[in-house]
């Protein structure tokens, strides 16, 4: 059952790299949340009950429901235009990030550790690089954070390799998520937008050398 | 103690941020140097005595400890001198020192952290708190320079959990506690090599963003260039050597490793990449803050090489972060002056300093010769054992490349502190500059005195200090 989810949140990625609206990015962004849930809860039943409930507490309301909404609202507050505006053509992306998941697939054959499942590793790594691609391949800001939620969503999926073993780990992810919550609310909620009228990267250029 | 401290410091900001009274932050900034200075002293006292099963105060966790608490008391002067200048509101000014002091305490507590996860809890807090300070003039390029640094500092804070994820697979058996650096070099020849090497990678990779490093160096030169310089000072000294502690702790556990002369070949990489960017960008930048915060690039690069040279290079790396941040600190507030003269940071505005402040040129100049390890800087002793570590240890090639890259690099920075020192500034109008006092020049003197001194002729419990911090390294 892991596995199926961890194939789909795998499939998620690459629709991610054909998404051409910011809505669809935000949709994406839900069910990978959702898939985590339902990934941490197969994963880490054996941990103490109290954990495991704020695990999946978490999981479902930040990651699925509060980033999503918040970035909703910022999308409607800065009045950001749906495009997702990709320096490179769709069907580029898509080649790309298949590349990415089957090179980690091949490294992964490297692997000759039986404790840690392969597939955690291989969704993990494809899902940093693919969040890496997004980050250099999008223009604009928010485009930049979904491509870092996705980051730590691969991260999550790797701590939760781990995670009946150390349940600290994925503690520590989530205190990862807390962070990137409080620094979108930060710079997003407070100024970003009143500063810059349409956060583009473009207007963050004046600083270099 | 350690408990207190952390409960105080924290506590101490969160007043610092609803109070809008200056008499009251006089005091709770007061209050808190009092705090951070009986911390070191009592850490000092009880050395290696484990408090909060995550905190042990080792020999360089204590360096670096005393440190941060001598570069605090003058960062803080310089700082009211810089908010008294420009009359902020009250609202500002309480967000500018609650993250201060946040910042000094979190770092602080990532020095002395014994255990890689808890090491990388602070290390989080110190971006957040830094944040807060270079969004200080809340302009557009101050939010540019924050965004930049936050969204950076946040991928590499996350590398580095994937490296302590990828560290926790290595592991023969896994346990609650198991991450601890003690627990770790005990375990080191055990460790899986695999997972070792990609968990060396990304912490590695993740920690640079704060150590000021190819590849993740980027962010921390906006970062230094747009925080207010006190901050700036803060920022390429003690935040620095958060970076080097992340990198140091765990390299001491690689050293005990099958992959440790693997490892030695990507930190020779890093730094030697890094004293190349540092020159190649110091003959073009025209910004003097930048232009510190490239020479803090070179210095990381220098460090690291002592670390892959070995020998007496592992002492000369500590004495040299300990070293280089008193220097730089020292820069950068003298540049606050600077600002103050010319109102602006361009070389193209700026010049004949020596008339318009005396002793505040007196420093820039010792300053440079300090910074760019000339005799009598106690840089100088660090950079000439790390030179002959390079030698003994056979990288003549490296050593070569090096020196060139000095020097280049010395030659760009002696044209633009003598542009600054003594050509005339070009369309400078000389009415209503402001005078500044000699006495706020003499918080760096001390400073670069101490240079000399731990340099020179460094008290034996200090050097002492310094070889159990590199105990643990092969000699």
């Amino acid at each position: 059952m892991t596995n199926v989810l961890l194939i789909i949140f795998t499939i998620s990625l690459l629709y991610l790299g054909i998404a051409h609206r910011l809505l669809t990015y935000i949709k994406i962004l839900t069910i990978q949340g959702i898939l985590l849930f339902g990934i941490a809860f197969i994963e880490l039943i054996e941990i103490n009950a109290v954990n495991l409930a704020f695990v999946l507490l978490e999981t479902i309301v930040i990651k699925a429901i509060a980033i999503p909404l918040f970035l909703n609202y910022v999308m409607k507050r800065n009045r950001i235009t749906r495009d997702a505006e990709p320096f490179l053509p769709n069907f580029v992306s898509l080649i790309l990030i298949t590349l990415i998941v089957i090179t980690t697939f091949i490294l992964s054959n490297a692997i000759s550790d039986t404790r840690i499942s392969k597939i955690y590793f291989v969704v993990a790594i494809s899902s940093l690089f693919t969040g890496l691609y997004i980050i250099v391949t999008r223009h604009k800001l928010i485009t930049h954070v979904m491509g870092y939620l996705v980051i730590e969503n691969g991260v999550f999926i790797l701590s939760l390799a781990v995670g009946n073993e150390m349940p600290v780990l994925v503690n520590l992810g989530i205190l990862l998520d807390i962070f990137a919550s409080v620094f979108l609310l930060g710079i997003f909620v407070n100024r970003i937008g009143d500063v810059l009228k349409d956060a583009d990267v473009d207007q963050l250029k004046s600083l270099k050398d | 103690m350690t408990g207190i401290y952390l409960a105080g410091a924290f506590g101490i900001s969160g007043l610092l941020f609803f109070n809008r009274s200056r008499v009251m932050n006089y005091l709770l900034v007061a209050a808190f140097l009092i705090l951070q200075l009986g911390f070191t002293v009592y850490e000092y006292l009880h050395l290696d005595k484990t408090e909060l099963t995550y905190f042990t105060p080792d020999a360089l966790g204590i360096l670096l400890l005393a440190t941060l608490s001598i570069i605090s008391i003058p960062a803080v002067y310089h700082s009211y001198m810089y908010l008294g200048s420009k009359q902020d509101n009250p609202g500002h000014t309480a967000i500018y020192f609650a993250a201060m002091v946040a910042l000094l305490t979190s770092v602080s507590a990532a020095y002395l952290s014994n255990h890689i996860a808890v090491t990388w809890i602070f290390v989080e807090l110190t971006t957040l708190s830094a944040s807060a300070l270079i969004y200080h003039r809340r302009n557009n390029r101050s939010l540019e320079g924050t965004w930049k640094y936050v969204f950076v500092c946040a991928i590499s804070i996350t590398l580095v959990f994937i490296g302590i994820l990828f560290l926790s697979f290595s592991l023969p058996q896994a346990g609650a506690d198991d991450l601890s650096f003690a627990h770790l070099l005990r375990k080191a020849p055990e460790l899986n090599q695999f997972w070792l090497r990609l968990a060396f990678i990304f912490i590695f990779t993740g920690f640079t963003a704060k150590l000021g490093l190819v590849p993740m160096y980027t962010a921390g030169i906006d970062a230094k260039d747009k925080a207010p310089s006190p901050a700036g000072a803060l920022m390429s000294s003690v935040l620095m050597n958060v970076g080097f502690v992340g990198i140091f702790r765990f390299y001491t556990v690689i050293s005990h490793t099958a992959v440790h002369s693997w490892a030695n070949h990507i930190i020779l990489i890093a730094a030697l990449l890094s004293i190349f960017v540092a020159a190649v960008y110091m003959t073009k930048v025209k910004n003097i803050k930048r232009m510190f915060a490239y020479s803090s690039i070179e210095h990381a690069g220098l460090v690291m090489l002592g670390l892959v040279a070995g020998g007496v290079g592992y002492f000369a790396a500590v004495l040299h972060i300990i070293l280089h941040a008193f220097v730089k600190a020292s820069l950068f507030f003298q540049q606050g002056q600077i600002y103050r003269v010319y109102q602006s940071k361009s070389m193209y505005d700026v010049g004949n300093y020596f008339k318009y402040n005396l002793t505040g040129s007196m420093v820039m100049l010792l300053g440079f010769f300090f910074a760019t390890a000339m005799p009598p800087s106690g840089l100088f002793i660090t950079e000439f054992m790390m030179f002959r570590s390079l030698f003994e240890a056979g990288y003549l090639w490296v050593l070569v490349v090096v020196m060139l890259l000095l020097t280049v690099i010395i030659w760009a920075f002696g044209k633009n502190i003598f542009k600054l020192l003594f050509s005339p500034p070009v369309e400078f109008k000389e009415e209503g500059v402001e005078k500044i006092r000699p006495v706020e020049s003499l918080s760096q003197f001390i400073l670069l005195g101490l240079v000399v001194y731990l340099g020179l002729n460094p008290p034996q419990e200090f050097l002492h200090l310094i070889g159990e911090a590199i105990k643990n390294l092969p000699q």
